[in-house]
């Protein structure tokens, strides 16, 4: 234990040195810099529910942080429906998001704004990578026995071997929630450590699944083993729990990414996902983000959102900005 | 600014609140407001009017009426007239309107809140999504209780006009929580806004017309603090509730003192927010930004005084100093605003001398980088670490964004440090272990202990402060206590009541009146026999001024003496009631196997029959079971209120009470007035009966005998008025109790003002003690405890 705290103590001091752009290569498992954590839920639910209250964004600035916010999706078909077909509109969307008028009426043709990434199945990679072709924009591979994750470890490595050989540059992994239920905290350490070397140089991004997850408190203790054992990002759901993304949930990770940041030096992101569909949500969610954690985390290296119809909405009210008229999904392409 | 710069800074644009529904309203009135008076608008006598200043960039808004005695008259007189019909109506009518009310308030709730911003200078956040619609749902509640009082309060009865003198703090919520229950009860009110934020009290005026609300019920009148005076002043008006300074706060409690106006008082405080090492650090840094950056720290309860534990104190203070950088200061109509302006430029300079006090103590200050807005009158969230108790901004409180920061080494400390204050209206407690906090929370003197949480309010739980911070609740049930009075004080009579000399004479047989060897009657203090300090004793004679004996005559150090000796132990205090009540009944188990001996004294100094001193002492024995019984029984509320949490309205001891017995009913007296009084765990000094004081200076016989720890009672003998004010100037005496003269009434509410002791006096009425409605019950247990609210907030 001395020993781990000597290594994070060396790692304190490096902090200065360690860019923007590094990746959080995690520190030796050390439950004491967690084990005390107590989170008050009732106080972090006040937090999360005044969030909204405290900040308004309007008028062009609202424009702005809409398209920071399309920049940051994670554009993504995870149905068992899926075809090469849809899989490619998807692509499409990803690197057009906006229509070509309405960025040009806000002065950002040449912004070259696209979603964070494409995320999907693993068989759909090769599609994707089809649809992509001639973007920069990553695709992301959910793994790991997505979304329940109860297969064994060596399948997960595999998978996420797989993944990353087929040219995923994301991989979406998730937690054994049986880890998390049992507080078995080095065991789920070492799953994830594990899942990361297998990563290699895709970045890494932990499913919580946090609608599966009793507490806060353990919400905020797996989050720190998370990235301990070297996660990229943190992520809440696999969009398929009966509970995903909440703002008092984020809260809960983001105040752990400050902590784990201040600590180390490293920077990890956070991705909330699932049941984000309209662009007010979004904009609470880069409020909350900009307050809690600073406007260098509100980047697609260091945010993103799970989602697949939140751009339509953000579509609509961009071009309610642009036009001052209300504006029907017809008008613009689907995904 | 472009789109793109935007997208690559993501920073925060304007987003401002319109004021054109707010600006339309003032154009109504031509921004030249009257007085509103019997239901109408009326011109002020004086012909003068003052300017109303928004604070955040010094425009002026409007012109408000300034009332003189001859407006106050006016409305006084026109709440008088309301009144009869008013109590008529019943219950259901008046619930009716309240209800009315809360659903007008409700509807324009968007122009209440930016006016409010406007005149205040408080963020258009807050009055929108806290004050307005706390007010509502005060509105909404009181119309509850509206319905409910015939039925559920039927031993009350209304007190009549009410005068209330609110502060510019939070307006129209000041507002609420007066009128609503004052109405709500069947009393007609004056109301006089604080001169610098009138605005919304003018529009609630306007919303009283709208619903219909008859004539006079609510009068609403603008003015300086001599307007505030002359309805304090005001023959005609039953009561005055009010809510601003300590200073303030004094003057009134004297200018009414002897009148029989009931009082409440919503005063100041240094407020202390008390961080364990075990709390949940991040969220203690928003309940923080709750507690002292709220409403520009011009808070009431603010929790200014930050303890933290020693273990975690740097972790904590770089928190929220990288908090303090995120806080938005400026335009309080903009809705990204954290940090309004401050009310007006005296203010301001209040705030700004402190500060510069703080730094010249040597004080380390802490504030953001960031400046303020130059258009209007701001002043920038400050942090004061390394401070100590001794420190001035430690000690008063300074009304503003000021937060002083001091470390503590265990929870006792704190204890000791947050009790450090003449102050008590609230605290706020963060540790995740509820042990910890449920042990703190009620060692805490304060009216309301927020636990993980600060600044919450609701309509169902009753606000309000111990020691300096006043008296009187304002919510929940024990609020509309503040508007009531007990139908059974009709009865009492304004001369004392006390039986009849016997025929005989009240001669007693040999045997009865020969007590044998001289016995020296000496003071108990601090459970031993004490001598008096000045070493005279004083003579008593019976009803025929026959000489029966001497008693120790009591003098200023006595009562000293007494008083440590009251404080000098806490094991009465900490006892359960169970075990109060076991001790309560074995006096009375004690007393009755001294049955004839006490009733031999009662003959012996009154000469009414013996069967008659039989029956004080049977009827004091019975007395004493009534508190034994009431003492496990007489507990506290969960309230209903809107958060998850509970909320425990708990009856506190107020600590060392004094006891000024009535003359009459020596044995009776003493023991209707000691008992409820120790029943609820005070410890008290008694001062008995000064012309017959036998029947307690032998009940410490009783007391020795019948466990009562030794610090619980203590008798002083003597002058009755002049001992009675050396209590009511002692400053470390927390309640005192009189049973006695106009005057000496007077002078207990006079001498009491300056450490805000709470007074229970009978203004020269006298009650039946025979009378059990008259003499006993739980009326008295209100009387001898405070309410202290505990929220708890929980949640897995």
């Amino acid at each position: 234990m001395s020993n781990t705290k000597m290594k994070v103590k060396n790692m304190k001091s490096n902090k200065k040195q360690i860019s923007q752009h590094q990746r959080n290569e995690g520190i030796p498992f050390d439950s004491s810099l967690f084990e005390d954590i107590n989170v008050n839920r009732s106080a972090v639910e006040r937090r999360a529910a005044t969030l909204s209250g405290r900040r308004s964004v309007k008028k062009q600035w609202q424009a702005a942080w809409l398209l920071k916010a399309v920049s940051c999706i994670d554009l993504t078909t995870l149905a068992g429906d899926d075809t090469e077909s849809n899989v490619l509109r998807l692509c499409a969307k990803a690197k057009s998001p906006i229509r070509l008028d309405l960025l040009e009426a806000m002065g950002m043709k040449d912004a070259h704004i696209h979603t964070g990434a494409v995320c999907v199945y693993h068989n759909f990679i090769k599609d994707a990578k089809k649809g992509l072709r001639g973007s920069s924009i990553p695709i992301a591979a959910v793994s790991t026995g997505f979304p329940a994750g109860n297969i064994p470890l060596t399948e997960k490595l595999k998978q996420i071997e797989l993944s990353v050989a087929a040219g995923a540059k994301e991989i979406d992994i998730v937690v054994s929630r049986d880890l998390v239920l049992r507080s078995d905290w080095k065991a789920l350490y070492d799953e994830v450590a594990a899942c990361r070397k297998a990563c290699g140089d895709a970045h890494m991004k932990t499913i919580l699944a946090t609608g599966e997850i009793p507490t806060y408190t353990k919400v905020a203790k797996a989050s720190w083993v998370s990235m301990m054992a070297g996660s990229d990002f943190i992520k809440t759901s696999t969009g398929k729990e009966p509970v995903n993304a909440t703002i008092p949930v984020s809260l809960v990770m983001i105040r752990t990414i400050r902590e784990y940041h201040e600590l180390t030096g490293y920077k990890v992101g956070f991705k909330p996902a699932g049941g984000i569909g309209k662009a007010k949500q979004a904009i609470n969610w880069l409020v909350l983000i900009k307050e809690e954690l600073g406007d260098e985390w509100l980047t697609p290296d260091l945010f993103r959102f799970g989602a697949s119809s939140l751009l339509g909405d953000i579509e609509r009210q961009l071009e309610h900005y642009v036009t001052g008229r209300y504006s029907a999904s017809f008008r613009h392409p689907m995904a | 600014m472009e789109i793109k710069e935007i997208y690559d800074t993501m920073a925060y644009g304007p987003a401002p609140e319109s004021a054109d529904e707010a600006i339309h309203f003032l154009e109504s009135h031509k921004r030249k407001f009257k007085l509103f008076i019997n239901g109408k608008w009326v011109a002020p006598s004086s012909g003068e009017y003052f300017d109303s200043i928004n604070p955040s960039n010094k425009e002026k808004l409007a012109k408000i009426s300034e009332a003189n005695e001859t407006d106050v008259n006016k409305a006084v007189a026109a709440a008088n007239k309301a009144l009869p019909e008013w109590v008529k109506i019943g219950s259901h009518q008046r619930a009716r309107y309240l209800y009315a009310l809360a659903r007008q308030i409700q509807k324009h709730s968007r122009l209440f809140a930016v006016l409010e911003s406007m005149d205040n200078g408080k963020p258009i956040r807050e009055t929108r999504d806290i004050d307005i619609p706390i007010v509502a749902r005060h509105f909404y509640h009181h119309a509850g209780w509206a319905q409910l009082r015939d039925s559920e309060l039927k031993d009350y009865k209304e007190l009549g006009v009410i005068g209330q003198i609110i502060p510019w703090n939070f307006p129209l919520m000041m507002l609420a929580w007066k009128i609503a229950p004052a109405i709500a009860m069947g009393n007609t009110v004056v109301l006089k806004p604080a001169e610098s934020t009138s605005l919304t009290a003018l529009l609630f005026a306007e919303i009283c017309q709208q619903i219909g609300l008859p004539n006079g019920v609510v009068n609403i009148i603008t003015g300086h603090g001599k307007t505030g005076a002359d309805i304090v002043n005001h023959k005609d008006v039953n009561k005055i509730a009010f809510t601003g300074s300590t200073e303030v706060g004094k003057i009134i409690r004297r200018a009414t003192a002897g009148t029989g106006k009931k009082l409440s008082l919503e005063l100041g405080g240094k407020s202390p927010f008390i961080v364990f090492e075990d709390a949940d650090l991040d969220s203690v840094v928003e309940g923080i930004v709750d507690a002292i950056w709220f409403n520009q720290g011009q808070v009431c309860c603010a929790g200014s005084r930050l303890l933290v534990q020693e273990s975690i104190a740097e972790k904590l203070y770089k928190k929220i100093r990288a908090r303090m950088e995120t806080l938005r200061i400026g335009n309080p109509l903009d809705k990204s605003i954290d940090i309004g302006a401050i009310v007006d430029k005296a203010q301001l300079n209040t705030i700004t001398k402190m500060v510069k006090l703080g730094v010249d103590e040597g004080n380390t200050i802490n504030q953001p980088s960031w400046s303020c807005p130059k258009d209007g009158y701001y002043f920038p969230p400050t942090m004061f670490t390394g401070v100590s108790p001794s420190a001035t901004i430690a000690q008063e409180e300074i009304f503003g964004p000021v937060l002083v920061a001091m470390t503590f080494r265990s929870h006792k400390e704190a204890i000791k440090l947050a009790n450090n204050t003449r102050y008590g209206l609230a605290c706020s407690i963060w540790t995740e272990n509820i042990n910890l906090a449920l042990d703190v929370a009620p060692q805490i003197k304060a009216g309301v202990a927020w636990i993980n949480c600060t600044n919450v309010f609701d309509a169902a739980a009753g606000f309000g402060g111990y020691r300096e911070s006043g008296f009187g609740r304002e919510g929940g049930k024990e609020g509309l206590m503040e508007y009531l009075k007990p139908k059974i004080e009709e009865s009492f009579t304004d001369q004392p009541i006390s039986i009849p000399k016997h025929k005989s004479n009240g001669t007693l047989k040999k045997s009865e009146a020969s007590l044998g060897i001289d016995r020296t009657t000496k003071m108990y203090i601090g459970g031993k026999q004490a001598r008096p300090d000045g070493g005279y004793s004083e003579v008593i004679n019976d009803i025929n001024g026959k000489y029966i004996g001497e008693v120790s005559k009591g003098n200023r150090k006595d009562i000293r003496n007494a008083v440590e000796a009251a404080h000098s132990c806490n094991k009465w205090t900490s006892m359960t009631g169970h075990a109060r009540a076991q001790v309560l009944y074995y006096l009375a188990e004690n007393l009755a196997i001294r049955r004839e001996e006490f009733a031999s004294r009662i003959v012996q100094m009154t000469n009414q029959s013996k069967a008659d001193g039989l029956k004080e002492v049977d009827l004091s024995i019975e007395r004493i079971y009534t508190y034994a019984a009431l003492a496990d029984k007489y507990d506290g509320h969960v309230h209903h209120t809107i958060h998850r949490n509970v909320t425990l309205a708990m009856p506190e001891a107020f600590g060392v009470m004094g006891i000024v017995c009535p003359d009459e009913f020596p044995l009776l007296g003493f023991i209707s007035t000691v008992i409820p009084a120790i029943s609820m765990g005070n410890n008290v000094v008694v001062v008995p009966s000064e012309k017959s004081p036998f029947s307690a200076t032998d009940f410490y016989q009783i007391l020795e005998t019948s466990d009562v720890p030794g610090s619980a009672i203590n008798i002083v003998t003597g002058h009755k008025d002049e001992l009675a004010q050396v209590l009511a100037k002692h400053d470390d005496v927390d309640a005192i109790w009189y049973f006695g003269s106009k005057e000496g009434c007077k002078a207990m509410e006079l001498l009491s003002a300056d450490n805000m002791k709470r007074t229970w006096v009978n203004y020269g009425k006298y009650r039946n003690w025979l009378d059990k409605a008259q003499g006993e019950g739980s009326e008295f247990l209100k009387k001898a405890s405070q309410i202290k609210n505990i929220w708890i907030p929980y949640g897995a």
